[in-house]
């Protein structure tokens, strides 16, 4: 890798291949389809001629005698027996066909026109113009040149060519042959080609119709052996084959005087071939098979699309220095860590210049060799390979690594093993935002996976069923500094999408501190002792003696892991999950969380307050001190959590739903109450008599009063059943405290299961007037049209299972329609946005400087700085100084 | 259905033409050249309804836009008149 442009790109040419050309640059002509003979070797001028290349090592190039990396591979030719047209020119052929005539080629225009236009061209330089200009020109020329009906230059009567796609051109019905079509162009002076945006010079029209085909080197589509010693040639190879072979029938059949038809057929097989020799998925045109029924991949295949030769081979590109493996969870790592396995990290080097200040130690470090470890058998970094000044590379293995060490000097490069403290860039698929590649420091752990803190999952969208994750190193200097001071996860805290936390706790974290800090539990000293030893404290909080025994406040205990001077108050999310009025709300002790000083005074600790998207004391300690205090704060958050949730325990099973019988009794009855309902609203409907709604149709009325009846029975029966599972309820815990599901989802368990929708509407679709044979046709009752009346615990029957099924499956669906089209629509916006840059006054800018937008944002502000969109949080910066006045 | 003016619309900002001789304070001012501030384009509904005012406007013209901004209050962006028509 040296700095400096060697070579700069001074134009860029499009260009045809001439016949004469496509001969000069080829070898050898092929004339046989066959391949190898029986000894392995390659027909001489078959398809794999030496002419062409070598693949096979021992073998010399008969073109430039290089061996199989040295030579870069020859063209070859194939004379076809009758001419072709080439596929990709179609368009131009029918253009051509149209604007010049039939008979003298001449561009049907006057010579009036013909010079009026010209002068029109000559200000426009071929090669400078945008060729969007140049196009619409030629376009407006040419498709006046078409409506002639007759020549001016020689009179000729013209007939109509209707292009019979894909390859073939009829003339009243009556086909117009390639070798035509060729004689044709041919006749096209040179001076009118300019009104087809043609270069005379490099690309005669008759060009586009192929006599002579050139063969691509072998390097381009090079045979494999399998395993059995079988030989498989790649599918230009076979298309090619296939080429030679109708060209040369196609030769016999002509000069021994087959009849026409037969020569006719054989022309269009050898049409075939060469179409799909460039593009096997021609519209109108089979795609052309490998035995096995697999269609060929061609010239246009192996460039196009995702896995295409731009997208997959040049945009992107597989690399070194790079890991993948399973995650897992590990929530004694920092959120700025990641736990490497030995194996992966043996692998994985960075390189490290040696100079004189760091000689001796490096020598001693190549000592070691590629496998060292410590007295106690724990990893040490190694050193894998060593790089000389010259760049050759020498491997160290234990037997020359004493040798090697004292032979380095300053200048040479030392590829070193990772290890702990090196920082590395981890990323996982699809990479929707910039949090998806973030910078972590490295741990060596036992075991085969890559682990990290749980509260990095958000950022990453990762979960541990099975996820696998990626693993760069960093080379360079600057990348590293780079990644250390804006990738590291710390750094990440703040999400630019809605300028909060987008890295905070997740599911038990939440519950657990819920647990510790609401009601203010008292922990027993021996099992606060034994939940702080996973803290670095300097000093237990004050204990409560209650009965002679020491005791210790939840909210005490969280106080331990508060920044001292954080000054806040906010409300907790506890009131807001509920329908009805909130049991809490005139307790501002569980409401209402106050921290004075670092001290949690009264309050709840849930979603709100810790968690990720929302947490509220992540977000204050982040603005008032820093990425780093609040990476500890997660990470001792995170700690205390898993170390309390552990020693009190915490698990939820299907008799946490159980409701009185009389409850179950009371949903019963309201649920065919509400079946009651609907009918009669279906009755009074069929009498005639029901009002519509405004600006609406009496039966959009009807299913709008129905979904509202079986709603409001859900919602009722939600209420009865949540009325017996209160605060002491696992499952309540989770949905109140926000660490996963809602309310809802637990009356759907013990309460009742409800309507079923399609596109928000009831089920309506199945069978003729009916969703499934079980019901009457017409029949349009609550239970006919997906309502649910059990529960999950009770179970559904089959026909409410089925509606259920139904209902599910729309979730799917649209989860499969939209990540497709999203990931679209961000593919897009990505290519449109890539090359954006902001200055230094911050504007934003493309690449030649062309203005988008004069200030970022049309503010200037950074969205991870704002809080949540707005410029300041007056409400806390008032209470922050107050307190801080105070004391 | 009477004509309707497309800048009276509460979600279309503002848009004013900078005269001709203010142009060079304007471009001073943003330390930039002509041809790299954005463009709109001729055929713009908003540019159609300027010129129901001021007359046929040339290529090249540039239009102050005021839009109100949640963060700014309002922000000021300049677009210069173009042929081209974007598809």
């Amino acid at each position: 890798m040296t700095g400096g442009i060697s070579k700069r790109i001074y134009k860029i040419q499009f260009a045809l291949l001439s016949p004469e050309e496509i001969r000069k640059m080829s070898q050898v002509k092929v004339i046989t389809a066959d391949t190898y003979d029986d000894d392995g070797y390659p027909i001489e001028r078959g398809l794999m001629d030496l002419h062409m290349g070598v693949i096979e090592p021992g073998l010399k190039c008969a073109t430039c005698g290089g061996k199989v990396d040295e030579c870069p591979g020859h063209f070859g030719h194939i004379e076809l027996a009758m001419p072709v047209v080439h596929i990709g020119f179609i368009k131009e052929l029918k253009t051509l066909l149209d604007a010049t005539c039939k008979a003298c080629g001449k561009i049907k225009l006057t010579d009036d026109e013909i010079r009026s236009y010209r002068e029109k061209f000559d200000q426009l330089s071929l090669s400078t113009s945008d060729p969007e200009i140049i196009g619409l020109m030629s376009k407006k020329v040419t498709d006046e040149a078409s409506q002639r009906m007759v020549c001016p230059h020689c009179g000729t009567q013209q007939t109509k060519i209707i292009l019979d796609k894909p390859t073939t051109f009829r003339e009243e019905g009556i086909k117009v042959t390639p070798k035509e079509i060729r004689e044709r162009m041919e006749r096209i002076p040179d001076d009118h080609l300019v009104f087809f945006g043609l270069n005379s010079e490099v690309a005669r029209p008759e060009w586009m119709v192929l006599t002579v085909l050139p063969v691509p080197p072998i390097n381009v589509r090079p045979s494999i052996t399998l395993e059995t010693g079988e030989r498989s040639e790649d599918d230009l190879t076979h298309k090619l084959v296939d080429i030679i072979r109708i060209s040369q029938r196609l030769r016999e059949s002509r000069d021994n005087g087959s009849p026409q038809l037969i020569i006719e057929d054989l022309w269009d097989l050898l049409q075939f071939h060469v179409t799909t020799y460039f593009d096997n998925q021609t519209a109108g045109i089979p795609p052309a098979r490998h035995r096995s029924g697999r269609a060929l991949k061609t010239l246009v295949q192996r460039l196009k699309g995702k896995e295409g030769r731009f997208r997959s081979n040049l945009s992107g590109k597989r690399v070194n220095f790079s890991a993948r493996t399973v995650i897992s969870p590990e929530p004694f790592l920092s959120i700025n860590e990641v736990g490497v396995p030995e194996k992966a990290a043996r692998e994985l080097t960075v390189p490290v210049t040696v100079n004189v200040f760091n000689v001796e130690s490096i020598r001693e470090f190549v000592k070691r060799g590629p496998e060292p470890r410590d007295e106690f058998g724990k990893y040490l970094a190694g050193v894998n390979y060593i790089i000389r000044p010259d760049g050759r590379r020498i491997k160290l293995t234990a037997q020359n690594a004493e040798e090697n060490s004292k032979r380095i000097e300053p200048g040479w490069v030392v590829e070193r093993q990772l290890t702990e403290g090196d920082i590395v860039l981890f990323n996982r698929q699809p990479s929707l935002h910039r949090m998806s590649m973030m910078g972590h420091t490295v741990r060596i752990l036992d075991g085969q996976t890559f682990r990290f803190n749980l509260a990095v999952c958000t950022p990453y969208n990762a979960d541990f069923d099975g996820d696998e994750m990626n693993l760069h190193i960093i080379q360079k200097e600057e990348a590293r500094a780079e990644a250390r001071i804006i990738m590291k996860v710390q750094e990440q805290i703040m999400s630019p999408r809605f300028g909060g936390p987008i890295i905070g706790g997740i599911h038990d974290h939440i519950t657990s501190l819920f647990l510790l800090t609401h009601n203010n539990p008292l922990i027993p000293e021996d099992e606060t002792v034994h939940i702080l030893s996973y803290l670095d404290i300097e000093s237990m909080p004050e204990p409560v003696i209650q009965d002679g025994k020491k005791f210790y406040a939840g909210r005490d205990i969280f106080s331990l892991i508060l920044p001292k001077g954080l000054n806040l108050q906010f409300t907790s999310k506890l009131c807001t999950g509920a329908k009805e009025k909130c049991e809490y709300e005139n307790d501002p002790a569980d409401k209402l969380v106050y921290i004075v000083d670092g001290k949690m005074l009264h309050g709840t600790i849930d979603e709100a307050a810790i968690g990720s998207f929302s947490g509220e004391i992540i977000d204050k300690i982040f603005r008032k001190y820093g990425p780093a205090e609040t990476a500890r704060f997660i990470d001792r958050m995170t700690r205390l959590a898993v170390g309390f949730i552990s020693v009190r325990g915490f698990s939820t099973g299907i008799s946490d739903y159980d409701i009185p019988e009389s409850a179950i009794s009371r949903i019963a009855e309201i649920s065919a109450q509400a079946i009651d309902r609907a009918t009669k609203l279906i009755e009074t409907y069929r009498q005639g008599q029901l009002q519509p709604a405004p600006g609406r149709s009496v039966e959009d009325t009807l299913e709008i009063e129905i979904l509202s009846t079986t709603g409001m029975v859900r919602d009722e029966s939600g209420k009865i059943a949540s009325a017996y599972l209160g605060l002491n309820n696992p499952s309540v815990i989770m949905a109140r405290s926000g660490a996963r599901a809602k309310m809802l989802n637990i009356s759907e368990v013990a309460g009742m299961v409800g309507q079923q929708s399609v596109r928000g509407g009831r089920l309506n679709r199945g069978y003729y007037g009916r969703t499934l044979p079980h019901f009457k046709v017409n029949d349009i009752g609550a239970l006919a049209r997906g309502f649910v009346q059990s529960s999950y615990k009770e179970g559904l029957n089959p026909l409410e299972y089925f509606m259920h099924s139904i209902g599910g499956r729309e979730g799917l669906v649209d989860i499969a329609v939209r990540t497709s089209r999203s990931g679209y629509m961000q593919r897009r916006l990505i290519n449109a946005f890539e090359d954006l840059k902001v200055d230094d006054d911050l504007r934003v800018q493309d690449t030649i400087g062309a203005v988008i937008q004069f200030k970022y944002g049309e503010d200037g502000v950074d969205p991870t700085r704002s809080d949540r969109g707005e410029t300041v949080d007056v409400d806390y910066n008032a209470f922050d100084l107050e307190q801080e006045a105070e004391q | 259905m009477g004509k309707f003016n497309v800048l009276q619309h509460d979600l279309v900002p503002e848009h004013h033409v900078v005269p001709k001789s203010e142009e060079d304070k304007v471009l001073k001012e943003l330390e930039i050249a002509k041809d790299l501030l954005p463009k709109i384009s001729r055929s713009d509904p908003a540019i159609k309804a300027l010129e129901e005012i001021h007359g046929p406007l040339d290529t090249g013209t540039i239009i102050r836009i005021v839009r109100r901004s949640p963060t700014m209050g309002y922000s000021t962006y300049y677009r210069v008149i173009t042929s081209e028509v974007f598809k």
